[in-house]
Protein backbone atom coordinates (compact mmCIF):
# COMPACT_ATOMS: atom_id res chain seq x y z
CA UNK A 1 0.00 0.00 0.00
CA UNK A 2 1.66 3.30 -0.64
CA UNK A 3 0.11 5.93 1.22
CA UNK A 4 0.83 8.98 -1.04
CA UNK A 5 1.52 8.18 -4.97
CA UNK A 6 4.44 9.95 -4.89
CA UNK A 7 6.17 7.97 -1.94
CA UNK A 8 9.07 5.93 -2.51
CA UNK A 9 9.49 2.15 -2.64
CA UNK A 10 12.48 0.85 -0.26
CA UNK A 11 11.75 -2.54 0.34
CA UNK A 12 8.98 -5.11 -1.35
CA UNK A 13 6.71 -7.22 0.80
CA UNK A 14 9.39 -10.26 0.96
CA UNK A 15 12.10 -8.40 1.45
CA UNK A 16 10.12 -6.89 5.12
CA UNK A 17 8.82 -10.61 5.73
CA UNK A 18 12.56 -11.79 5.36
CA UNK A 19 13.72 -9.30 7.49
CA UNK A 20 10.93 -9.24 10.49
CA UNK A 21 11.66 -13.62 10.45
CA UNK A 22 15.44 -12.36 11.32
CA UNK A 23 14.65 -9.90 13.58
CA UNK A 24 11.98 -11.73 15.53
CA UNK A 25 14.33 -14.73 15.93
CA UNK A 26 17.10 -12.39 16.84
CA UNK A 27 14.59 -11.32 19.99
CA UNK A 28 14.13 -14.73 20.73
CA UNK A 29 17.69 -15.91 20.07
CA UNK A 30 18.95 -13.20 22.24
CA UNK A 31 16.58 -13.41 25.41
CA UNK A 32 16.87 -17.47 25.14
CA UNK A 33 20.58 -16.77 25.51
CA UNK A 34 21.13 -14.04 27.55
CA UNK A 35 19.03 -16.54 30.09
CA UNK A 36 21.70 -19.47 29.89
CA UNK A 37 24.42 -16.73 29.94
CA UNK A 38 23.87 -15.07 33.58
CA UNK A 39 21.56 -15.83 35.95
CA UNK A 40 20.25 -12.04 36.23
CA UNK A 41 19.06 -13.01 32.65
CA UNK A 42 17.31 -16.14 34.15
CA UNK A 43 13.84 -15.31 34.55
CA UNK A 44 13.76 -14.88 30.44
CA UNK A 45 13.66 -18.72 30.63
CA UNK A 46 9.66 -18.13 31.91
CA UNK A 47 8.85 -16.83 28.85
CA UNK A 48 10.13 -19.81 27.04
CA UNK A 49 8.62 -22.07 29.32
CA UNK A 50 11.27 -23.00 31.51
CA UNK A 51 14.90 -23.68 31.66
CA UNK A 52 14.83 -26.83 29.65
CA UNK A 53 12.77 -25.59 26.89
CA UNK A 54 14.74 -22.82 26.60
CA UNK A 55 17.51 -24.95 26.03
CA UNK A 56 15.32 -27.36 23.43
CA UNK A 57 14.26 -24.26 21.69
CA UNK A 58 17.19 -21.09 21.27
CA UNK A 59 19.45 -23.45 18.85
CA UNK A 60 16.29 -24.22 16.98
CA UNK A 61 15.68 -20.74 16.46
CA UNK A 62 19.01 -20.06 15.53
CA UNK A 63 18.35 -22.72 12.87
CA UNK A 64 15.66 -20.50 11.44
CA UNK A 65 17.44 -16.81 11.99
CA UNK A 66 20.35 -18.42 10.14
CA UNK A 67 18.49 -19.63 7.30
CA UNK A 68 16.77 -16.45 6.79
CA UNK A 69 19.88 -14.24 7.63
CA UNK A 70 21.88 -15.91 4.67
CA UNK A 71 18.47 -15.14 2.74
CA UNK A 72 18.80 -12.08 3.80
CA UNK A 73 22.29 -11.53 2.99
CA UNK A 74 21.66 -12.99 -0.84
CA UNK A 75 19.31 -10.11 -1.10
CA UNK A 76 20.99 -6.96 0.31
CA UNK A 77 24.67 -7.18 -0.51
CA UNK A 78 25.17 -6.19 -3.99
CA UNK A 79 23.87 -2.87 -2.20
CA UNK A 80 26.12 -2.76 0.73
CA UNK A 81 29.72 -3.18 -1.21
CA UNK A 82 31.95 -0.45 0.00
CA UNK A 83 33.00 2.44 -1.74
CA UNK A 84 35.29 5.55 -1.27
CA UNK A 85 32.19 7.53 -0.32
CA UNK A 86 31.46 5.60 2.01
CA UNK A 87 34.75 5.51 4.27
CA UNK A 88 34.67 9.47 4.00
CA UNK A 89 30.75 9.16 5.37
CA UNK A 90 32.31 7.10 8.09
CA UNK A 91 35.14 9.04 8.55
CA UNK A 92 32.84 12.01 9.44
CA UNK A 93 30.40 9.53 11.30
CA UNK A 94 30.87 12.49 14.53
CA UNK A 95 28.55 15.11 12.54
CA UNK A 96 26.07 12.38 12.04
CA UNK A 97 25.69 11.38 15.80
CA UNK A 98 25.89 15.61 16.74
CA UNK A 99 22.75 15.35 14.25
CA UNK A 100 24.53 18.20 11.64
CA UNK A 101 24.54 16.02 8.68
CA UNK A 102 24.35 18.62 6.51
CA UNK A 103 27.34 18.77 4.73
CA UNK A 104 28.05 15.06 5.20
CA UNK A 105 28.92 13.27 1.60
CA UNK A 106 25.43 12.37 -0.40
CA UNK A 107 24.68 8.81 0.23
CA UNK A 108 23.02 6.06 -1.93
CA UNK A 109 20.73 3.28 -1.03
CA UNK A 110 22.68 2.73 2.08
CA UNK A 111 25.16 4.68 4.15
CA UNK A 112 28.79 3.81 4.57
CA UNK A 113 27.63 2.93 8.59
CA UNK A 114 24.22 1.12 7.38
CA UNK A 115 26.96 -0.66 5.61
CA UNK A 116 29.70 -1.52 8.20
CA UNK A 117 26.90 -3.02 10.37
CA UNK A 118 25.66 -5.50 7.83
CA UNK A 119 29.35 -6.64 7.12
CA UNK A 120 29.69 -6.83 10.83
CA UNK A 121 26.07 -8.49 11.65
CA UNK A 122 27.40 -11.13 8.68
CA UNK A 123 30.63 -11.62 10.52
CA UNK A 124 28.57 -12.26 13.80
CA UNK A 125 26.68 -14.69 12.29
CA UNK A 126 29.36 -16.43 10.37
CA UNK A 127 30.90 -16.85 14.10
CA UNK A 128 27.73 -17.07 15.80
CA UNK A 129 26.48 -20.65 13.80
CA UNK A 130 29.60 -22.58 13.95
CA UNK A 131 30.11 -22.15 17.70
CA UNK A 132 26.24 -22.87 18.57
CA UNK A 133 26.29 -25.91 16.54
CA UNK A 134 29.66 -26.62 18.37
CA UNK A 135 27.86 -26.18 22.12
CA UNK A 136 24.32 -28.20 21.10
CA UNK A 137 25.13 -31.01 23.07
CA UNK A 138 21.90 -32.56 22.11
CA UNK A 139 23.01 -33.35 18.52
CA UNK A 140 26.61 -33.29 18.31
CA UNK A 141 29.45 -34.13 20.42
CA UNK A 142 32.41 -32.27 19.53
CA UNK A 143 36.05 -32.72 21.60
CA UNK A 144 35.47 -30.60 24.99
CA UNK A 145 38.43 -28.36 24.10
CA UNK A 146 36.07 -26.88 21.40
CA UNK A 147 32.97 -26.82 23.32
CA UNK A 148 35.15 -24.20 26.05
CA UNK A 149 36.25 -22.15 22.58
CA UNK A 150 32.77 -22.19 21.11
CA UNK A 151 31.30 -21.40 24.44
CA UNK A 152 33.60 -17.98 24.83
CA UNK A 153 32.79 -16.96 20.99
CA UNK A 154 29.58 -17.45 21.02
CA UNK A 155 28.77 -15.85 24.11
CA UNK A 156 31.16 -13.06 23.35
CA UNK A 157 29.94 -12.86 19.86
CA UNK A 158 26.25 -13.16 21.01
CA UNK A 159 26.98 -9.44 23.40
CA UNK A 160 28.76 -8.03 20.67
CA UNK A 161 25.83 -8.56 18.05
CA UNK A 162 23.23 -7.13 20.75
CA UNK A 163 24.84 -4.47 20.97
CA UNK A 164 25.17 -3.45 17.30
CA UNK A 165 21.18 -4.46 17.13
CA UNK A 166 20.75 -1.66 20.02
CA UNK A 167 22.61 0.60 17.33
CA UNK A 168 20.63 -0.51 14.20
CA UNK A 169 17.02 -0.28 15.96
CA UNK A 170 18.18 2.50 17.64
CA UNK A 171 19.70 4.80 14.44
CA UNK A 172 15.77 3.40 12.42
CA UNK A 173 13.86 5.44 15.31
CA UNK A 174 15.81 8.44 15.92
CA UNK A 175 16.02 8.66 12.26
CA UNK A 176 12.21 9.95 11.96
CA UNK A 177 10.19 8.56 9.02
CA UNK A 178 12.33 5.20 8.78
CA UNK A 179 10.53 2.44 10.65
CA UNK A 180 7.43 2.76 8.53
CA UNK A 181 10.22 1.57 5.76
CA UNK A 182 9.95 -1.62 7.45
CA UNK A 183 6.23 -2.11 8.00
CA UNK A 184 5.26 -0.73 4.84
CA UNK A 185 7.79 -0.40 2.66
CA UNK A 186 7.58 2.99 1.45
CA UNK A 187 9.91 6.42 2.62
CA UNK A 188 8.46 10.05 1.63
CA UNK A 189 10.43 12.06 -1.14
CA UNK A 190 12.05 14.61 1.21
CA UNK A 191 13.27 11.60 3.72
CA UNK A 192 15.51 10.21 0.89
CA UNK A 193 16.60 13.20 -0.12
CA UNK A 194 17.92 14.31 3.06
CA UNK A 195 19.65 10.61 4.01
CA UNK A 196 20.01 9.05 0.46
CA UNK A 197 20.42 11.71 -1.59
CA UNK A 198 22.39 9.71 -4.51
CA UNK A 199 19.71 6.92 -4.01
CA UNK A 200 16.60 9.63 -4.26
CA UNK A 201 18.40 11.47 -7.52
CA UNK A 202 18.54 7.37 -8.82
CA UNK A 203 14.86 6.48 -8.72
CA UNK A 204 13.60 10.03 -9.58
CA UNK A 205 15.19 10.55 -12.37
CA UNK A 206 12.97 8.93 -15.44
CA UNK B 1 19.46 -36.52 44.72
CA UNK B 2 17.00 -34.38 46.36
CA UNK B 3 17.71 -31.18 48.76
CA UNK B 4 17.61 -32.72 52.13
CA UNK B 5 19.53 -30.57 53.91
CA UNK B 6 20.32 -27.00 53.84
CA UNK B 7 24.29 -27.50 54.92
CA UNK B 8 24.65 -25.81 51.68
CA UNK B 9 27.82 -24.03 50.39
CA UNK B 10 27.97 -23.09 46.94
CA UNK B 11 25.14 -23.49 44.31
CA UNK B 12 24.83 -23.25 40.78
CA UNK B 13 24.04 -19.34 38.82
CA UNK B 14 23.68 -17.88 42.39
CA UNK B 15 24.81 -14.70 43.41
CA UNK B 16 23.62 -14.20 46.47
CA UNK B 17 24.46 -16.10 49.71
CA UNK B 18 22.91 -19.27 50.07
CA UNK B 19 21.27 -21.44 52.54
CA UNK B 20 24.48 -22.36 54.54
CA UNK B 21 24.30 -21.74 58.36
CA UNK B 22 25.03 -25.51 58.85
CA UNK B 23 28.61 -26.58 58.85
CA UNK B 24 29.91 -30.13 58.79
CA UNK B 25 33.49 -31.70 58.48
CA UNK B 26 35.03 -31.61 55.38
CA UNK B 27 34.46 -35.54 54.09
CA UNK B 28 36.76 -37.65 51.71
CA UNK B 29 37.15 -40.80 50.17
CA UNK B 30 40.51 -42.06 49.84
CA UNK B 31 41.44 -44.83 47.08
CA UNK B 32 44.68 -46.86 47.25
CA UNK B 33 45.38 -48.04 43.96
CA UNK B 34 48.00 -50.25 45.34
CA UNK B 35 45.37 -52.28 47.26
CA UNK B 36 42.79 -52.38 44.23
CA UNK B 37 42.42 -55.74 42.72
CA UNK B 38 39.99 -54.47 39.73
CA UNK B 39 36.88 -57.13 41.50
CA UNK B 40 34.62 -54.39 40.49
CA UNK B 41 31.97 -54.74 43.46
CA UNK B 42 32.06 -51.16 44.31
CA UNK B 43 30.65 -50.71 40.71
CA UNK B 44 28.08 -53.30 41.49
CA UNK B 45 27.51 -51.66 44.28
CA UNK B 46 27.11 -48.43 43.39
CA UNK B 47 24.66 -49.48 40.40
CA UNK B 48 22.80 -51.38 43.02
CA UNK B 49 22.10 -48.74 46.08
CA UNK B 50 21.10 -46.19 43.09
CA UNK B 51 19.09 -48.78 41.42
CA UNK B 52 20.99 -48.19 38.14
CA UNK B 53 20.69 -50.86 34.63
CA UNK B 54 22.82 -50.30 31.95
CA UNK B 55 22.38 -51.12 28.56
CA UNK B 56 24.71 -54.80 27.93
CA UNK B 57 27.22 -54.13 25.67
CA UNK B 58 30.46 -55.94 23.67
CA UNK B 59 33.25 -57.31 25.15
CA UNK B 60 36.22 -55.25 22.54
CA UNK B 61 39.19 -57.00 24.35
CA UNK B 62 39.40 -55.20 27.84
CA UNK B 63 38.16 -55.63 31.21
CA UNK B 64 36.70 -52.12 30.90
CA UNK B 65 32.76 -52.91 30.96
CA UNK B 66 31.52 -50.72 29.87
CA UNK B 67 34.09 -49.03 28.00
CA UNK B 68 33.19 -45.27 29.47
CA UNK B 69 31.46 -43.67 32.54
CA UNK B 70 27.87 -43.12 31.17
CA UNK B 71 24.29 -41.80 32.89
CA UNK B 72 23.92 -45.06 34.09
CA UNK B 73 27.72 -45.50 34.97
CA UNK B 74 28.84 -43.16 37.87
CA UNK B 75 31.76 -45.41 38.78
CA UNK B 76 34.09 -47.06 36.65
CA UNK B 77 36.92 -49.60 36.79
CA UNK B 78 39.66 -48.46 34.13
CA UNK B 79 43.03 -50.93 33.92
CA UNK B 80 46.03 -49.69 32.18
CA UNK B 81 48.72 -51.76 31.05
CA UNK B 82 51.92 -49.95 31.43
CA UNK B 83 55.60 -49.90 31.32
CA UNK B 84 56.81 -47.05 34.09
CA UNK B 85 60.00 -48.36 33.66
CA UNK B 86 61.89 -50.89 30.63
CA UNK B 87 60.44 -54.43 30.39
CA UNK B 88 58.79 -54.02 34.08
CA UNK B 89 55.01 -54.23 33.11
CA UNK B 90 52.10 -53.11 35.80
CA UNK B 91 48.93 -53.64 35.71
CA UNK B 92 47.26 -50.10 37.12
CA UNK B 93 43.96 -50.37 37.98
CA UNK B 94 42.06 -47.26 38.84
CA UNK B 95 38.29 -46.57 40.11
CA UNK B 96 37.16 -43.23 37.75
CA UNK B 97 34.41 -41.31 38.78
CA UNK B 98 33.54 -37.73 40.26
CA UNK B 99 36.53 -36.11 42.33
CA UNK B 100 34.44 -33.86 43.94
CA UNK B 101 36.69 -30.56 43.87
CA UNK B 102 37.24 -28.19 46.44
CA UNK B 103 36.65 -25.87 43.43
CA UNK B 104 34.65 -27.56 41.13
CA UNK B 105 34.22 -26.71 37.28
CA UNK B 106 30.82 -28.15 36.43
CA UNK B 107 28.92 -25.79 39.26
CA UNK B 108 30.96 -22.84 37.89
CA UNK B 109 29.26 -23.48 34.31
CA UNK B 110 25.91 -24.50 34.94
CA UNK B 111 23.67 -22.03 34.57
CA UNK B 112 20.05 -23.50 35.89
CA UNK B 113 20.11 -22.37 39.56
CA UNK B 114 20.12 -24.75 42.10
CA UNK B 115 20.98 -27.74 39.63
CA UNK B 116 24.54 -28.29 41.19
CA UNK B 117 25.34 -27.56 44.58
CA UNK B 118 28.06 -28.25 46.90
CA UNK B 119 27.11 -29.01 50.42
CA UNK B 120 29.36 -28.02 53.57
CA UNK B 121 31.34 -31.44 53.51
CA UNK B 122 32.08 -31.23 50.44
CA UNK B 123 30.56 -32.83 48.12
CA UNK B 124 29.27 -31.73 44.90
CA UNK B 125 26.04 -33.01 44.21
CA UNK B 126 23.52 -32.43 41.01
CA UNK B 127 19.76 -31.49 41.07
CA UNK B 128 18.53 -33.24 38.13
CA UNK B 129 14.80 -31.52 39.11
CA UNK B 130 16.76 -28.35 38.54
CA UNK B 131 18.71 -29.89 35.34
CA UNK B 132 18.53 -28.17 31.57
CA UNK B 133 20.08 -30.50 29.64
CA UNK B 134 22.74 -27.62 28.11
CA UNK B 135 25.79 -30.01 28.91
CA UNK B 136 27.80 -26.87 30.13
CA UNK B 137 28.94 -29.00 33.33
CA UNK B 138 30.68 -31.63 31.03
CA UNK B 139 32.33 -27.86 29.28
CA UNK B 140 33.34 -27.02 32.48
CA UNK B 141 35.09 -30.27 34.08
CA UNK B 142 38.55 -30.89 34.23
CA UNK B 143 37.89 -34.84 34.69
CA UNK B 144 35.64 -35.49 31.74
CA UNK B 145 32.93 -36.81 34.48
CA UNK B 146 29.12 -35.79 33.57
CA UNK B 147 27.20 -37.29 30.96
CA UNK B 148 23.86 -36.19 29.53
CA UNK B 149 21.40 -38.90 29.36
CA UNK B 150 19.81 -39.94 26.23
CA UNK B 151 16.97 -41.08 28.09
CA UNK B 152 16.14 -37.82 29.27
CA UNK B 153 18.68 -35.42 28.85
CA UNK B 154 19.98 -34.82 32.00
CA UNK B 155 23.25 -34.64 33.28
CA UNK B 156 24.43 -37.38 35.97
CA UNK B 157 27.35 -38.72 38.20
CA UNK B 158 28.88 -39.70 41.48
CA UNK B 159 26.76 -38.20 44.03
CA UNK B 160 29.71 -39.63 46.57
CA UNK B 161 26.18 -41.28 47.95
CA UNK B 162 24.99 -37.83 49.58
CA UNK B 163 22.04 -39.70 50.00
CA UNK B 164 23.94 -42.12 52.62
CA UNK B 165 26.38 -40.02 53.94
CA UNK B 166 23.58 -36.98 55.11
CA UNK B 167 22.50 -40.31 57.47
CA UNK B 168 25.97 -41.30 58.64
CA UNK B 169 26.65 -43.76 56.32
CA UNK B 170 29.35 -44.08 54.43
CA UNK B 171 29.51 -44.39 50.21
CA UNK B 172 28.02 -48.12 49.04
CA UNK B 173 31.42 -48.57 47.02
CA UNK B 174 33.52 -48.01 50.44
CA UNK B 175 30.94 -50.53 52.15
CA UNK B 176 31.31 -53.13 49.48
CA UNK B 177 35.25 -53.15 48.86
CA UNK B 178 36.64 -56.18 49.58
CA UNK B 179 40.14 -55.36 50.55
CA UNK B 180 39.60 -52.17 51.82
CA UNK B 181 41.35 -50.26 49.15
CA UNK B 182 38.34 -47.24 49.69
CA UNK B 183 38.49 -45.84 52.78
CA UNK B 184 36.23 -42.39 54.25
CA UNK B 185 35.95 -40.19 56.82
CA UNK B 186 37.04 -36.88 57.43
CA UNK B 187 39.78 -35.36 55.30
CA UNK B 188 42.18 -34.94 57.73
CA UNK B 189 41.69 -38.54 58.30
CA UNK B 190 42.42 -39.64 54.78
CA UNK B 191 45.00 -37.45 54.32
CA UNK B 192 47.03 -38.68 57.38
CA UNK B 193 45.82 -42.48 56.37
CA UNK B 194 47.51 -41.90 52.99
CA UNK B 195 50.57 -41.00 54.71
CA UNK B 196 50.77 -44.25 56.17
CA UNK B 197 50.22 -45.77 53.03
CA UNK B 198 52.62 -43.84 51.04
CA UNK B 199 55.57 -44.78 53.93
CA UNK B 200 54.49 -48.54 53.40
CA UNK B 201 54.40 -48.55 49.65
CA UNK B 202 57.97 -46.47 49.88
CA UNK B 203 59.33 -49.28 52.06
CA UNK B 204 57.85 -51.71 49.32
CA UNK B 205 60.54 -50.44 46.32
CA UNK B 206 57.77 -47.30 45.20
CA UNK B 207 60.01 -44.42 46.09
CA UNK B 208 57.67 -41.75 44.07
CA UNK B 209 54.21 -43.12 46.06
CA UNK B 210 52.12 -40.08 46.80
CA UNK B 211 48.72 -38.66 47.08
CA UNK B 212 46.68 -37.09 44.31
CA UNK B 213 44.76 -34.26 45.97
CA UNK B 214 45.22 -31.55 43.22
CA UNK B 215 45.89 -28.05 44.13
CA UNK B 216 44.63 -26.91 40.92
CA UNK B 217 41.20 -27.40 41.57
CA UNK B 218 41.20 -26.12 44.89
CA UNK B 219 41.68 -30.30 46.49
CA UNK B 220 39.63 -32.83 46.13
CA UNK B 221 37.35 -34.60 48.21
CA UNK B 222 37.93 -38.08 46.67
CA UNK B 223 41.69 -38.77 46.48
CA UNK B 224 44.17 -41.43 45.21
CA UNK B 225 47.08 -42.83 46.64
CA UNK B 226 48.98 -43.52 43.29
CA UNK B 227 52.45 -45.99 43.22
CA UNK B 228 53.68 -43.51 40.99
CA UNK B 229 52.57 -39.91 41.66
CA UNK B 230 54.76 -38.23 39.52
CA UNK B 231 53.45 -39.57 36.29
CA UNK B 232 49.52 -39.35 36.73
CA UNK B 233 48.86 -39.44 33.52
CA UNK B 234 49.35 -43.87 34.02
CA UNK B 235 46.88 -43.79 35.62
CA UNK B 236 44.53 -41.69 33.04
CA UNK B 237 44.53 -38.99 35.27
CA UNK B 238 45.72 -35.43 34.74
CA UNK B 239 48.94 -33.96 36.08
CA UNK B 240 47.82 -30.26 36.96
CA UNK B 241 44.05 -30.46 36.27
CA UNK B 242 42.84 -26.87 36.68
CA UNK B 243 39.10 -25.09 35.42
CA UNK B 244 40.70 -24.64 31.92
CA UNK B 245 41.11 -20.66 31.64
CA UNK B 246 38.32 -20.50 28.73
CA UNK B 247 35.54 -21.84 31.00
CA UNK B 248 37.18 -18.78 34.03
CA UNK B 249 37.15 -16.27 31.47
CA UNK B 250 33.71 -17.33 29.64
CA UNK B 251 32.17 -17.96 33.47
CA UNK B 252 33.95 -14.85 35.47
CA UNK B 253 34.88 -10.99 33.83
CA UNK B 254 32.80 -12.31 30.55
CA UNK B 255 29.46 -11.87 32.50
CA UNK B 256 30.07 -8.51 34.65
CA UNK B 257 31.38 -6.93 31.42
CA UNK B 258 28.96 -8.20 28.76
CA UNK B 259 26.58 -6.30 31.23
CA UNK B 260 27.99 -3.10 31.22
CA UNK B 261 28.54 -3.31 27.70
CA UNK B 262 24.78 -3.57 26.94
CA UNK B 263 23.83 -1.14 29.89
CA UNK B 264 26.28 1.38 28.69
CA UNK B 265 25.11 0.92 24.74
CA UNK B 266 21.37 1.18 25.62
CA UNK B 267 21.73 3.86 28.03
CA UNK B 268 23.94 5.91 25.34
CA UNK B 269 21.06 5.69 23.33
CA UNK B 270 18.55 6.64 25.36
CA UNK B 271 20.39 10.00 26.17
CA UNK B 272 21.56 10.65 22.89
CA UNK B 273 18.12 11.16 21.94
CA UNK B 274 17.30 12.91 25.13
CA UNK B 275 19.74 15.42 24.27
CA UNK B 276 19.94 15.69 20.62
CA UNK B 277 16.61 15.07 20.07
CA UNK B 278 15.02 13.45 16.95
CA UNK B 279 16.81 13.58 13.30
CA UNK B 280 14.00 14.64 11.41
CA UNK B 281 13.42 15.88 7.73
CA UNK B 282 14.34 19.53 7.60
CA UNK B 283 11.95 21.97 6.67
CA UNK B 284 13.76 23.13 4.14
CA UNK B 285 14.30 19.38 1.83
CA UNK B 286 10.43 19.17 2.83
CA UNK B 287 10.09 22.35 1.10
CA UNK B 288 12.41 21.82 -2.03
CA UNK B 289 11.15 18.45 -2.39
CA UNK B 290 7.20 20.01 -2.52
CA UNK B 291 7.99 22.97 -4.97
CA UNK B 292 9.36 20.14 -7.46
CA UNK B 293 6.11 18.41 -7.46
CA UNK B 294 4.56 21.07 -7.80
CA UNK B 295 7.29 22.21 -11.44
CA UNK B 296 6.65 18.08 -12.21
CA UNK B 297 2.59 18.45 -11.73
C1 LIG C 1 22.69 -18.95 14.52
C2 LIG C 1 22.52 -20.07 15.07
C3 LIG C 1 22.65 -20.32 16.56
C4 LIG C 1 22.76 -21.56 17.11
C5 LIG C 1 22.76 -22.90 16.35
C6 LIG C 1 22.89 -21.38 18.53
C7 LIG C 1 23.07 -22.40 19.45
C8 LIG C 1 23.34 -22.23 20.77
C9 LIG C 1 23.52 -23.29 21.70
C10 LIG C 1 23.46 -24.77 21.36
C11 LIG C 1 23.75 -22.74 22.92
C12 LIG C 1 23.98 -23.49 24.21
C13 LIG C 1 22.69 -23.61 24.97
C14 LIG C 1 21.81 -24.67 24.45
O1 LIG C 1 22.21 -25.84 24.37
O2 LIG C 1 20.66 -24.35 24.11
C15 LIG C 1 23.71 -21.32 22.78
C16 LIG C 1 23.90 -20.39 23.78
C17 LIG C 1 23.78 -19.01 23.62
N1 LIG C 1 23.42 -18.34 22.47
FE1 LIG C 1 23.17 -19.20 20.67
N2 LIG C 1 22.84 -20.05 18.83
C18 LIG C 1 22.69 -19.36 17.65
C19 LIG C 1 22.54 -17.98 17.49
C20 LIG C 1 22.57 -17.06 18.52
C21 LIG C 1 22.38 -15.63 18.35
C22 LIG C 1 22.07 -14.90 17.04
C23 LIG C 1 22.53 -15.07 19.56
C24 LIG C 1 22.47 -13.60 19.87
C25 LIG C 1 21.48 -12.98 20.26
C26 LIG C 1 22.82 -16.14 20.50
C27 LIG C 1 23.04 -15.98 21.85
C28 LIG C 1 23.39 -16.98 22.73
C29 LIG C 1 23.79 -16.77 24.08
C30 LIG C 1 23.92 -15.41 24.80
C31 LIG C 1 24.03 -18.04 24.63
C32 LIG C 1 24.46 -18.35 26.04
C33 LIG C 1 25.94 -18.54 26.04
C34 LIG C 1 26.39 -18.84 27.41
O3 LIG C 1 25.75 -19.59 28.11
O4 LIG C 1 27.43 -18.30 27.77
N3 LIG C 1 22.84 -17.34 19.83
N4 LIG C 1 23.46 -21.02 21.45
S1 LIG D 1 35.23 -33.92 38.93
FE1 LIG D 1 34.02 -32.79 37.41
S2 LIG D 1 31.88 -33.28 37.92
FE2 LIG D 1 33.14 -33.84 39.75
S3 LIG D 1 33.10 -31.97 41.05
FE3 LIG D 1 34.96 -31.83 39.77
S4 LIG D 1 34.23 -30.60 38.02
FE4 LIG D 1 32.37 -31.38 39.02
Amino acid sequence: MRRDPRDLVRYTAGQRANHWIVGISFILLGMSGLALFHPAFYPFALLFGGGTWTRILHPIFGVVMGLAFILMVIRFAKHNLMSRVDWKWIGRIGEMVDGIDEGMPAQGKYNGGQKLMFWLLLLCMLLLIPSGIVLWRTYFDFPVEWVRWAAVVHSATAVVMICLIFVHVYAAIWVTGTVRAMWYGTVTRAWAKQHHRTWFEEVTKR
Amino acid sequence: MALQSLDIQARSATTTPVPGVRETPDLAKLIDISKCIGCKACQVACMQWNDLQGEIGHNIGSYENPHDLNDTTWTLMRFYEVEPEANRLEWLIRKDGCMHCADPGCLAACPSPGAIVQFSNGIVDFHQENCIGCGYCITGCPFDIPRLSKKDEKAYKCTLCSDRVSVGLEPACVKTCPTGAITFGSKRDMINHAKERILDLNERGFAQAGLYDPQGVGGTHVMYVLQHADRPELYGLPKDPTVSPLVELWKGIAKPLAIATMAFVGFASLFHYVTKGPNAVSKEIEKEVEKEEEEQA
